[in-house]
């Protein structure tokens, strides 16, 4: 990590407080509301007064789901490369890495739910919108594989929206590559569920976010593959307030449940335990 | 939509030729290549997608399964054809009709011509998104040989899930793109009118893909016979190796794609 990046502050309003003993306070989008961070992450990252569900670091979520201590993390080192010269590819990522503090946009490792053994992945929001590039891509490859040898199940959290355009069809490509990975996984009889946070679009949703063994997904969060605002353009209307909302996706039998933030970490070790895990 | 504000360059130029609508169609390579053809409907599920033609027929002497996204040819047929852009049921019917190529040990030819999957309210309700993503993972170890043509254009996920195959081919000036360079533009610098600067960082073009071994082979275009003598070859090829080694070798083709190649 360069030297100036070590003092940065991550760049999210939530992930910061505490330092300098002063508990900010932070507006809530959706009502208005303020609270101070010490009670909104108290509250899972939901807003005490209105429920909103604020963006969870890709880190932060892997803490919320897993044993204090038990996440031991694989590849972090893993950095993207600007292969195809892609104009102003570098500048975005050099400051992606400043604004998320991480090498890329998903976070990968072991750790245990109530003491059972899983690999996981975590993608992040602040890393270019959580696009898949070719090191996403390979980092849950990599983890998809580790978990096959050994037998582990997956818990992947999905938050994206799609393929990585500065890396053209390389990015594409990863659908197929993550997709075969699951595949694998999948034929040595091992679970994988995946929990589809707000948003899961494009190339994401059209590979390993819809192919989990169990597929859940957090109250709200828009799942789809085409951009809304496209599909509006395209259709000259407006859409349905509903349309590719987690609530709406489970009615058309896409997803098996929504399970909000404190219900989450206890949900999923009922799952493992239930597989026996 | 965009295309007279453009500011054309060569990869640009490609692009826009994929889509002219005076191009061979994957109906028009059907006719040509492959004798007894009989196109079956039907996903099974829900309905019937015309913008993808499927059925069975012969390659020189070998029975075949071929799956083409069609455009149409004129105005009608094009409507008929969805313009080329699949719904979730296009998609399915895929899937169900190389499941079907599986069990009768028939090797499977994807022609795809397409600018992306369709983009609507009932495909999204369908599950566009899951339709890809399972073609993908089935086709990972479906075991019979396959190979995909790009003969137009590659659109993204919509035409990714035909091409996870043996063999990517794509005919000279087809191209082959994560997104179009016209909604890359949009989304860059709020600017369709760039597409044509986008279009060669894109690296679209069936030579720049090879040379990034992304994709297998370039074809000559307007060459049927041509094509097909490759295509009969490459089959009796793939139709050689034993199963294991035919999906061990397709689990490398994808894997080697990205980190670690570079």
């Amino acid at each position: 990590m360069e030297l100036k990046r070590l003092f940065l502050k991550a760049n999210n309003e939530l992930e910061n407080s505490g330092q300098g003993g002063k508990d900010r306070k932070v507006t809530c989008r959706k009502c208005q509301k303020k609270n101070t961070v010490t009670k909104i992450r108290n509250n899972n990252f939901v807003c005490p007064d209105c429920g909103h569900y604020f963006q969870v670091r890709a880190r932060r979520r892997i803490l919320m789901l897993t044993d204090r201590r038990s996440f031991i993390e694989m590849n972090r080192d893993m950095k993207s490369v600007n292969v195809l010269g892609f104009p102003e590819y570098d500048d975005k990522l050099r400051s992606a890495m400043d604004k998320s503090r991480e090498n890329e946009g998903v976070i990968c490792g072991e750790a245990q739910v109530d003491g059972h053994k899983i690999c996981i992945f975590s993608m992040d929001s602040n890393f270019m919108m959580g696009s898949m590039g070719a090191v996403v891509g390979e980092k849950i490859t990599s983890l998809f594989e580790y978990a096959t040898v050994r037998n582990l199940p997956v818990l992947g959290i999905t938050v994206s929206g799609g393929a990585r355009m500065q890396e053209g069809m390389i990015s594409l490509m990863q659908m197929s590559k993550v997709s075969a990975a699951v595949k694998r996984h999948s034929n040595a009889g091992n679970l994988y569920i995946t929990l589809l946070t707000n948003p899961t679009t494009g190339g994401v949703d059209a590979s390993f976010a819809m192919l989990g063994d169990i597929t859940l997904a957090e109250p709200g969060a828009r799942i789809g593959f085409a951009g809304p605002r496209v599909i509006e353009k395209s259709l000259n209307r407006s859409l349905p307030k509903d349309f590719q909302k987690a609530e709406r996706v489970l009615e058309c039998g896409f997803i098996d449940a929504i399970v909000t933030r404190s219900e989450q970490k206890t949900y999923i070790a009922k799952l493992l335990k239930i597989h026996g895990m | 939509m965009f295309k007279n504000t453009v500011n054309t360059t060569d990869d640009y130029a490609i692009v826009l030729e994929a889509r002219s609508d005076k191009r061979l169609t994957a109906s028009d390579y059907i006719d040509s290549m492959i004798t007894d053809f009989t196109e079956f409907s039907g996903d099974r599920l829900f309905g019937d997608d015309k913008a993808v033609v499927a059925g069975i027929g012969f390659l020189g002497k070998m029975p075949i399964t071929v799956i083409g996204i069609e455009k149409g040819k004129n105005t009608e047929s094009r409507i008929l054809h969805n313009f080329g852009s699949a719904h979730p049921e296009g998609y399915r019917k895929a899937l169900r009709l190389m499941k079907q190529a599986e069990k009768f040990g028939r090797p499977v030819l994807c022609l795809v011509d397409t600018a992306g999957a369709f983009c609507g309210i009932d495909a999204e309700e369908r599950g566009q998104g899951r339709a890809i993503a399972e073609n993908l993972y089935e086709m990972a170890d479906l075991k019979t040989p396959m190979i995909s043509v790009v003969i137009g254009e590659g659109g993204s996920g919509g035409a990714l899930a035909l091409c996870h195959t043996d063999r990517i081919w794509m005919i000279e000036d087809a191209y082959f793109s994560v997104v179009s360079p016209e909604s890359c533009a949009n989304i860059l610098w709020k600017d369709p009118g760039r597409a044509g600067e986008v279009a060669g960082a894109l690296n679209l073009t069936a030579d720049k893909l090879y040379k990034l071994g992304l994709i297998d082979k370039i074809c000559r275009k307007n060459k049927m016979k041509e094509l097909s003598e490759e295509l009969k070859k490459e089959f009796e090829y793939l139709g050689t190796l034993k199963t294991e080694e035919l999906l061990e070798e397709r689990y490398l083709k994808f894997r080697r794609a990205g980190y670690r190649s570079y």
